[in-house]
């Protein structure tokens, strides 16, 4: 009898109905399901409408189961930061938050003073395992971040700008005084690439094994680290650059320029694919999203834009910042650095909508130079003008990773197979497009589309803008007049600008021509309009 | 303040000995993979590549017989084993793994123009331009291996005579009974010397005849008249006659739609039909530049072989109008008689040169037992090829196949024969009224009538 009253009293553990399941189901399915199906109702071939019917089917199989495994197979939640009661996220401060976590990620926040050797800068291996700084009196280090432990640190005895990883942390690029240098993980040098010259920033894209290069005046190179072949050089044409950022998403290298304009390229044109003007002073950080939607740029005015780049409008206006470097974590978490102080932004709501979150002041002195969130951990890293240090940001990180994209358990046999996978799987640099969805869709049937007349302008001055940088040999012996190496460079300029003239003087007859055949038949007497040829009645 | 960070424990994330295998973990979110498309084409492209570099379908020949092969029957009981029968009366059985003569059945003095096996494996059945019909018992497998000293002959069971010249024979599926045609089609079973029942249907030699598989007592048979008739055993006269424009050489059903079958005919097309409903065929299969002689299914009924006298090999889709693959050798003359093998991953085709040859169905494939990520891997690229086949650079390289000269040029020759013709039916049709000119359906085109 007791037993009874107790089971009807107490409250029962229902499992979640069907509805709630489907419900939070189908938000995990939007994101397996990568877009919209397909539009069959266009299609008259019923053969080949039911093909594809089948298929669609099949992939919203796909997608539902991978939405049903994810709670078995990614266990781990992220991490988060709740502030109770009238505490607010942004005061909260590192020394409260060590106390609160485990030991071992308190171990992750810490300071790293060195005096001596001038403000570094930081790049991360896609796994966040390890970690290469460089500061800019030639000091350069490998670190192993999760062991804390030194792998190699060397004195290149140079100026050095910026450092980055190859495709593993056997490699890596340091963009010393006169040319960029490749480096092995013992600190051998491998390779000298004087192609580059003397470089601000290096950036590597993964996929396509391509190092790409910009120097201030604005030159951009790539080069494929694998055959050492210069993909592509271009002059950039908009004044003097000071940052350089890759879109991970699609691959195209975003450059700001002093004048507030923000332009972005691909390695097989040499016109740029867009140019926005962003800022009404110069750009001095950019860093875009991991889903590719989005840009943050700041500019010396002291404001930080979040762009939309489906539309290349701002979303969000963020006044009052003049961060030197911006980073955005896998969680999309906004990192700023300004002076000695460095600002986390989140966007809570889901809309776009960036606000404070939390908030970190070093030393006062320290310069920031560069912030990167560490890939799968929690963890913000800054790289300052005495050393660096390392913060906890709850929530930035994510929390399950997958071993065949980036483990950062790798063994030396797993590093080994993943470098040959991704050597096999290496994009073609033709792959690099703003909208990468569109590759194996159908080109849309357009009847011989001209270029447009301004796309032509475009093509001709890039054509002349490369034609001036090649490089006249010095003659001697009297020979070197300065009257015949401008009339040479003359004749290289008009010899580049040459088939677009072609091109057009071709147009121009064409029209004429179609000019001149209407006015015939109006022009002629009566008594000779039965000479003219007629064409056939079809 | 409540607050969680990511701490990964080494342990739990790392082997514990090592002999365990490294753990994996995995996340599918599409946004841990950027630009996967892109990836998804260069492997697609390297499949297709690799799928080129591995095609060697050739294994081997068998030869032993001293005539051109004019016709081939497969052991449903058996798999390793084929009989072939050749112009000059020597009947051999073949040991298809070792491409050796296990024993040979001498008796015909001329041409075997038939050959087939009971559903049961243990009779073969022959017939012949000598106008006889021989019945013989195939050695029991075991004896079969243990024999080294092979070419044994081997005495016929029964030689039943008759009047005119036999054409083809074929056994009925799961019965007792086998049919002969030549002038006319007779039922026969096993034991009796003279047929049970007799067809006849026009004046013209019927040239061949196969029964469904799924439906036992129905049969359908071709002849000189150029037409196909289908026969049921339950009645006693024939059913129905499909008249072409062309002669088939070979008729084949469908072994999983046994209400379809495949024609073979002088046209250097293949026609399916439906036996239901044989006034428009369901397909017609394009491919071959002269006439096709033999043509067999595969056991998945997915896809079928043709041998043709243009001294080819073709693999067509049961259900496509192209063929996926072609066969040819330098040495490999007229190709009289194709079989595919009852695992679906061979095909022997047998031809002018006295040899028989053995191919693979898949040209790419790796025969032999596979590891299953192996398995895996072969599917994976399989189907990443077909998601991008129809991008111009994939499809140049899955769709390249070498042709013989005389091939290619009779090929060019064919199409610009057919493009002539259809331009001069559009400009007739332009040229005159809409609607007075109504061009018949490429199914229909080449079906005169049908007879009940």
């Amino acid at each position: 009898m007791g037993l009874e009253e107790e089971a009807g009293g107490s409250a029962k553990i229902l499992p979640p109905t069907e509805q709630e399941l489907s419900a939070e189901l189908d938000t995990k399915l939007q994101k397996y399901l990568r877009g919209e199906g397909a539009d069959l109702e266009a299609l008259k071939d019923k053969k080949l409408k039911g093909q594809l019917f089948v298929r669609e089917k099949l992939y919203g199989n796909s997608a539902k189961a991978a939405a049903k495994f994810e709670k078995w197979l990614m266990p781990s939640e992220g991490g988060y930061l709740e502030a109770e009661g009238v505490e607010k996220t942004w005061r909260i401060k590192q020394d409260q938050l060590t106390r609160e976590v485990d030991i071992l990620s308190s171990r992750n926040q810490y300071d790293i003073v060195l005096k001596d050797l001038g403000p570094y800068t930081l790049d991360f291996t896609p796994s966040g395992r390890y970690m290469a700084t460089a500061g800019r009196k030639g000091h350069v280090a490998i670190v192993d971040m999760k062991s804390m432990e030194l792998i190699r640190e060397m004195q290149v005895k140079e100026t050095v700008r910026d450092i980055v990883f190859l495709h593993n942390e056997s490699f890596f690029a340091v963009a010393q005084k006169k040319y960029p240098y490749i480096y092995n993980r013992d600190g051998i040098e491998l390779h000298c690439l004087k192609e580059h010259g003397a470089v601000s920033r290096l950036q590597f894209l993964k996929n396509h094994f391509l190092l790409a290069s910009i120097n201030k005046f604005g030159q951009l190179r790539y080069q494929d680290v694998t055959t050492g072949e210069m993909i592509g050089n271009f002059r950039t044409g908009l004044g003097r650059t000071e940052t350089m950022q890759i879109n991970p998403y699609n691959g195209v290298v975003a450059v700001g320029h002093s004048a507030g304009t923000v332009s972005m390229w691909k390695p097989t044109s040499a016109a740029p694919l867009v140019k926005m003007l962003c800022h009404h002073g110069p750009i001095s950080a950019l860093a875009f999203h991991p889903n590719g939607h989005l840009m943050a740029s700041c500019g010396r005015e002291k404001k930080i834009k979040i762009w939309d780049l489906r539309k290349f409008e701002v979303v969000q206006t963020i006044p009052g910042h003049h961060a030197k470097t911006l980073d955005f974590s896998q969680k999309g978490l906004l990192a700023a650095g300004t002076g000695s102080y460095a600002q986390v932004l989140g966007d809570f709501s889901g809309t776009q909508n960036y606000s404070r979150y939390m908030g970190h002041s070093i030393a006062k002195g320290y310069q920031i130079g560069k912030v990167s969130f560490r890939p799968y951990e929690d963890v913000l890293v800054m790289g300052h003008s005495m050393g660096w240090s390392s913060i906890l940001i709850p929530g930035s990180g994510e929390p399950n990773f997958d071993t065949w994209v980036a483990n950062p358990f790798e063994t030396s046999e797993q590093r080994r197979e993943k470098e040959i996978h991704s050597l096999l799987d290496k994009l073609p640099p033709e792959t690099i497009m703003l909208d990468p969805s569109k590759i194996g869709t159908l080109r849309p049937y357009k009847k011989r589309e001209k270029p447009t007349k301004e796309e032509i302008e475009a093509e001709k001055e890039a054509a002349v803008e490369s034609v001036k940088d090649i490089a006249l040999k010095k003659k001697t012996k009297g020979r070197n007049k300065t009257s015949k190496r401008v009339m040479k460079r003359k004749v290289l300029i008009d010899k580049a600008k040459k088939p677009f003239l072609e091109k057009q003087m071709l147009e121009e007859g064409k029209v004429a021509g179609k000019k001149r055949n209407l006015g015939e038949e109006t022009e002629l007497p009566a008594s000779l309009k039965r000479f003219v040829r007629k064409k056939a009645a079809v | 303040m409540k607050v969680k960070v990511i701490s990964r424990s080494t342990d739990e994330f790392t082997r514990e000995r090592s002999q365990d295998l490294q753990r994996v973990f995995r996340n599918f979110d599409p946004k841990l993979r950027p630009q996967e498309k892109a990836v998804e084409y260069v492997r697609a492209l390297n499949a297709a590549k690799l799928e080129k570099i591995f095609a060697r379908p050739f294994i081997g020949a068998m030869d032993g017989h001293i005539d051109a092969i004019s016709c081939m029957a497969k052991n449903p009981n058996f798999l390793k084993g084929i009989f072939s029968g050749s112009m000059d009366g020597d009947i051999r059985l073949w040991d298809i793994a070792s491409r050796k003569t296990v024993c040979q059945f001498p008796g015909h003095q001329g041409a075997v123009r038939g050959l087939t096996a009971s559903t049961d494996g243990s009779t073969l059945i022959s017939c012949g331009t000598d106008c006889t019909v021989r019945i013989w018992s195939v050695p029991v497998a075991a004896t079969l291996e243990s024999d080294h000293a092979s070419n044994k002959p081997i005495e016929a069971n029964a030689v039943y005579v008759g009047k005119n010249a036999y054409w083809a024979v074929d056994h009925q599926w799961g019965g007792d009974l086998f049919a002969t045609t030549g002038a006319r089609v007779e039922i026969w079973n096993h034991n009796r010397s003279q047929p049970v029942n007799t067809f006849e249907w026009g004046t013209d030699t019927v040239i061949s005849v196969r029964f469904n598989p799924g439906e036992p007592n129905l049969l359908a048979t071709s002849a000189s008249d150029r037409s196909i008739a289908l026969y049921d055993l339950r009645m006693s006269t024939p059913a129905r006659k499909l008249i072409m424009q062309t002669r088939t050489n070979s008729i084949a059903w469908n072994p999983m739609e046994p209400l379809n079958f495949t024609a073979a005919n002088e046209d250097c097309s293949c026609y399916s039909y439906d036996a239901r409903k044989l006034d428009e065929a369901k397909c017609v299969h394009k491919d071959h530049v002269s006439a096709v002689m033999d043509i067999d299914y595969s056991p998945t009924g997915r896809e079928f072989v043709t041998g043709s006298y243009d001294r080819t090999v073709r693999i067509f889709p049961y259900n496509g109008g192209h063929s996926r693959e072609i066969y040819h050798t330098k040495r490999m003359q007229r190709v009289f008689c194709v079989k595919f093998s009852s695992d679906a991953s061979y095909i022997i085709s047998g031809s002018d040169d006295t040899n028989l040859r053995l191919w693979k169905a898949k040209a790419s494939e790796q025969m032999g037992v596979l590891l299953p990520r192996e398995q895996k891997k072969h599917e994976y690229q399989e189907a990443v090829k077909n998601r991008y086949k129809h991008l111009p650079e994939v499809k140049r390289i899955v769709r390249h196949r070498h042709l013989p000269r005389p091939i290619y040029k009779a090929k060019e020759l064919r199409r610009t024969v057919i493009d002539a013709e259809k331009k001069k039916e559009e400009r007739r049709k332009a040229h005159s009224t809409p609607g007075s000119i109504v061009t018949e359906s490429v199914r229909k085109r080449r079906i005169i009538r049908e007879v009940e």
